[in-house]
């Protein structure tokens, strides 16, 4: 999960930390209006956009004997803080150019030494929007057509290195691509062999890239009815339509146009050459993607036409509300707002692309950009602000996934059934179950019922089951999930001949009398040990487990704080009595038979029986890989636990690591002030080596479990898919089995979800798991996955 | 990150105007604890809503460290508000920020509902302090909310004994 914060209060902490160092000075106040000026040129305006930026640039040529470098600055923030005004800014640039040869020359320096610096730093996104910038100034007569090109030229060049994973050239490629729609034109007319030359090496390029990890990343299996094309196989063939349409195309803004008398007169500029970092082991680029399709043009009823697939408009407005929505994740209502103010919404069905774009940002794998509830709740405020026909198109959007759910992909099936679950829950439930009752009288592991079951305990989590009941039609008995209530043993018929039940009741009359652990613990000391009749000194007790989790859990069952208090409470002795795996294992066992009908109380204890290290990580993953969970297996439940524990273990090492950095900068910040004589009694504890030790021991040893814990994964996954496979094989059956589609996409979910981690392990998967004798079937996710970064 | 959230939080993020009469601290001392805080006061509950259903939704922003749930003085029963704890490690402050961003106004149990920056629970917070036990703003309202006990206490006493003159 990507949690980039938004800095628009950067702009907030320049203004007050501007007004802060204000003692009356002047200097300050001018360069605060400065850059209000030029940061909200282009908005909505009594005066037209050409009248605007002709009054700015005569404001800022004014002021460019005192502010340049200042007037620069903001001119080149502008380029990656407001790219949905890259146009206005251009014509700026253009303009200030044609007045101030110089100042054109300097602010190019700058953005060329911005880009220099984004690319060497990895901000992708920020040089992608540099090298565009670049290019419009071709168009504003800022820059020589020819020049432009020779950056494009080396960019391209970096297909020709040796030994580079497919991922930069893929980048410094999509960037010269993802610039053409504005300026291919000027191009061709003023260096069109050139140009021609630079388009068929990239042609080349495409042709030849390899593209084994696209299944990885697809939404759906299939490519009916609409293909999931690699991008940048979708935007070249994007951009030869715009080719063959001799670099036309109708959805660019160019302001500059207005003025063309002007900036023909202007002398241009020729850019530097610009090498491209060279690659080294660190860097990291940009992962591929697969263009999301659901909606093309027979699916909008009526209104402005959906542009192709193939049109380089479906491109350029997907980008547009793509740049919206980055800009303005951190306020929805803001974002509601500028997405239905689309400068050319008439033209397009634009409630349509703005769920498609929504959507494939929701869908997209391995991560979304942001939190799945930031596009559960852009869309509930989309239906106010448009009550009258986004919430059709959302309905619409639903009835085509559900319609096309066989062959979507795990993930994706779990994120569209959180969302339908909470869109529901803002909208009381109400939907036209009737038209999706066919699902219940299906196999229920077919992705049909399996969804509608998923969604149904989403819902229910939200609410309570007893709305559930009456929020679907009866036909949907079936799937709808099983009263949530604690499964006690102890009370139950036929509990008077089991081993514990007699000191279960001890313990219930003494807990509720508020006895104190070692009491609770001397109860449980006579009961006889099951496995000592076959082992001499067993490593667990499952009896005395089985009696005390039961009480405790069922003691606990009115609310999660109440289960957490008794966790609490009884810690030590759940300690004691879980101290090696196989003991924490039954513990979760036990757990398991008093919660099966409650997923989401399995969810929180075993994440407070992690945080509590009442039981660890592997053993978690142990227990949900066990013979006994099995019937659970392809439940979302089970997932949503591991995927947990995964991120659990990570989140300590990287606390350890933190702890670790920490303190060998407190110790080194020590060492110099006590080298400059500044040493203070006062000073805070300072770590001692021996400290650090023991913490890097810490760290290391969690990094060994983490390891650890994914083997222990990735193995048993090995397991099953074999056996399953071998099974099939062995009775001539088909292995694609519903149980398989789900099992071998869970696999290929761990891989994704927390593909920056399981890439450090990658040779040890290879030579100890994933080695070439192993099932093909099992081997290519594998392959897929490393093909991400390779 | 010195966890602070921005020296300015704005939009939906910023402080509101409310500030807790009984905090033991000046107005400096109670904003610094806003502007550190990872606990949110969560309004407009129905009294029937479950820590269960709470913690499905603000799980969604992140881990919840701890839902306290906020009753009435007299019964010890839910009365429609409560407290939802964040962590306080290693990222900065990011959980809290994203309710206030995206679950702040939106639906709960049929009701939008409506969160805010909290100083830090303190045992006695879970308390209501209206007069009958229950929230302030339960005392006074005059319209009939099912999900919160009917009338307004205040009202629903005067219907009362309008219907029983003894």
């Amino acid at each position: 999960m990507s949690r980039r914060r938004r800095d628009s209060s950067d702009e907030e902490d320049v203004g007050h930390s501007a007004r802060k160092r204000r003692r009356g000075s002047e200097n300050i106040d001018i360069e605060e209006r400065l850059e209000s000026l030029i940061t909200r040129v282009g908005e909505k305006s009594t005066s037209s956009l050409e009248s605007n930026l002709e009054g700015l640039a005569s404001v800022l040529e004014a002021d460019l004997a005192n502010y340049k470098t200042k007037i620069m600055r903001i001119l080149c923030s502008c380029v990656v803080k407001l790219p949905e005004k890259m146009a206005v800014y251009t014509t700026l640039v253009g303009l200030l150019n044609a007045k101030n040869y110089n100042c054109g020359g300097e602010f190019v320096e700058m953005l060329i030494r911005n880009l220099k610096e984004s690319l060497k730093t990895g901000e992708y996104d920020n040089a992608k929007l540099i090298v565009r910038f670049l290019a419009d100034c071709v168009n504003c007569h800022v820059i020589v057509a020819g020049s432009l090109l020779s950056m494009f030229d080396n960019f391209i060049e970096v297909t020709l290195e040796d030994n580079i994973p497919q991922v930069r050239s893929d980048w410094y490629v999509y960037a010269v691509m993802s610039a053409l729609p504005w300026v291919a034109k000027e191009l061709h007319e003023k260096k069109e062999a050139e140009f021609n030359k630079l388009l068929s090496t990239i042609d080349n390029y495409i042709s030849k890239r390899q593209k084994i990890h696209v299944p990885a990343l697809r939404v759906w299996t299939s490519d009916f009815p609409h293909p999931q094309e690699e991008y940048l196989d979708c935007l070249w063939a994007q951009i030869k339509n715009l080719r063959a349409n001799k670099w036309s195309e109708k959805q660019i803004v160019r302001p500059y146009l207005a003025f063309d008398g002007v900036l023909c007169e202007a002398l241009q500029h020729t850019l530097p050459q610009i090498i491209p970092p060279s690659h080294n082991e660190e860097t990291t680029y940009p992962l591929p993607r697969v263009v999301f399709r659901m909606f093309d043009y027979t699916d909008v009823p009526e209104g402005p036409v959906l542009p192709g697939s193939h049109s380089i408009e479906r491109y350029l407005i997907e980008e547009q509300i793509d740049r919206i929505l980055r800009t303005n994740f951190a306020e929805r209502k803001d974002c509601a707002a500028a997405l239905l103010s689309f400068p050319s919404k008439n033209k397009i069905p634009l409630n349509y692309m703005i769920v498609e774009v929504m959507f494939s940002q929701l869908f997209l794998l391995p991560v979304p950009p942001y939190l799945e509830i930031f596009y559960g709740s852009l869309l509930i405020e989309l239906c106010k602000l448009q009550p009258g026909s986004m919430p059709q198109v959302l309905a619409q959007a639903t009835e085509m996934l559900y319609e096309r759910i066989d062959t979507m992909n795990v993930t994706c099936i779990e994120r569209f059934s959180n969302w339908f679950a909470y869109h529901l829950s803002n909208f009381q439930f109400r939907w036209s179950w009737d038209d999706w009752s066919t699902c219940c009288q299906m196999d229920p592991e077919l992705p049909k019922p399996k969804f509608v079951k998923e969604v149904l305990l989403k819902a229910m989590r939200l609410s309570y089951h007893q709305r559930m009941v009456e929020t679907v039609p009866e036909s949907f008995e079936a799937l709808i999930p099983e009263k949530p209530h604690s499964e006690f043993k102890y009370e139950k018929e036929g509990a008077g001949s089991m081993p514990g039940t007699m000191v279960a009741h001890q313990l219930i009359s003494a807990i509720k009398s508020k006895c104190t652990p070692e009491e609770a613990m001397v109860l449980l000391k006579d009961l006889p040990n099951p496995l000592s009749e076959e082992e001499s000194d067993p490593t667990y007790h499952p009896l005395r487990i089985d009696v005390f989790v039961s009480v405790l859990l069922h003691l606990g069952n009115k609310s999660f704080s109440h289960s957490f208090a008794a966790i609490a409470k009884f810690h030590h002795i759940l300690k004691l009595l879980a101290d090696t795996e196989e003991g924490q294992i039954w513990l979760l066992r036990t757990m398991f038979e008093v919660w099966s009908s409650h997923q989401q109380m399995m969810v929180v204890l075993v994440d407070k029986l992690l945080k509590t290290q009442i039981v660890e990580p592997s053993a978690v993953a142990n227990w949900l890989f066990s013979s006994e969970m099995q019937p659970e297996f392809t439940k979302f439940y089970v997932w949503e636990i591991m995927h947990a524990t995964i991120r659990k273990m990570s989140k300590q090492v990287d606390k350890l690591q933190q702890d670790v950095e920490d303190a060998k900068d407190k110790l080194d910040a020590a060492k110099r002030k006590q080298a400059d004589g500044l040493m203070d009694d006062e000073d805070e504890e300072i770590p001692t080596d021996d400290i650090i030790e023991r913490m890097e021991e810490r760290l290391e040893a969690a990094q060994n479990q983490q390891k650890r814990l994914f083997l222990i994964i990735f193995q048993r996954f090995i397991m099953i898919l074999t056996d399953h496979l071998a099974k099939c094989e062995g009775n001539s059956i088909d292995y694609n089995t519903p149980w398989y589609k789900w099992v071998i996409e869970r696999l290929q979910q761990i891989f994704l979800l927390h593909h920056e981690l399981v890439f450090r392990y990658i040779s040890t998967l290879e030579s100890l798991l994933f080695t070439s004798d192993i099932d093909f079937h099992i081997l290519e996710i594998f392959q897929q996955f490393c093909a991400l970064r390779s | 990150m010195s966890g602070f959230r921005a020296k300015f939080p704005s939009g939906s993020v910023a402080l509101s105007a409310y500030r807790d009469q009984h905090f033991k601290g000046s107005r400096t001392e109670q904003e610094k604890a806003l502007l550190t805080s990872s606990t949110l006061y969560v309004g407009n509950l129905s009294y029937y809503t479950t820590e269960e259903q709470i913690h499905e939704l603000f799980g969604k922003c992140g881990d919840i460290k701890r839902i306290v749930m906020g009753l009435d003085k007299v019964k010890k029963t839910p009365c429609g508000f409560c407290f939802v704890e964040y962590p306080y490690e290693l990222t900065p402050l990011e959980e809290g920020e994203y309710a206030m961003r995206y679950v702040n106004g939106t639906r709960l149990d049929d009701r939008i509902i409506r969160t805010d920056w909290d100083h830090g629970f303190k045992e006695g917070r879970q308390y209501g302090r209206g007069k009958s036990g229950g929230q302030v703003r339960d005392e006074y309202r005059t319209d009939y909310d099912e999900g919160r006990g009917g009338y307004g206490k205040i009202i629903a006493t005067k219907i009362t004994q309008s219907r029983d003159p003894m």
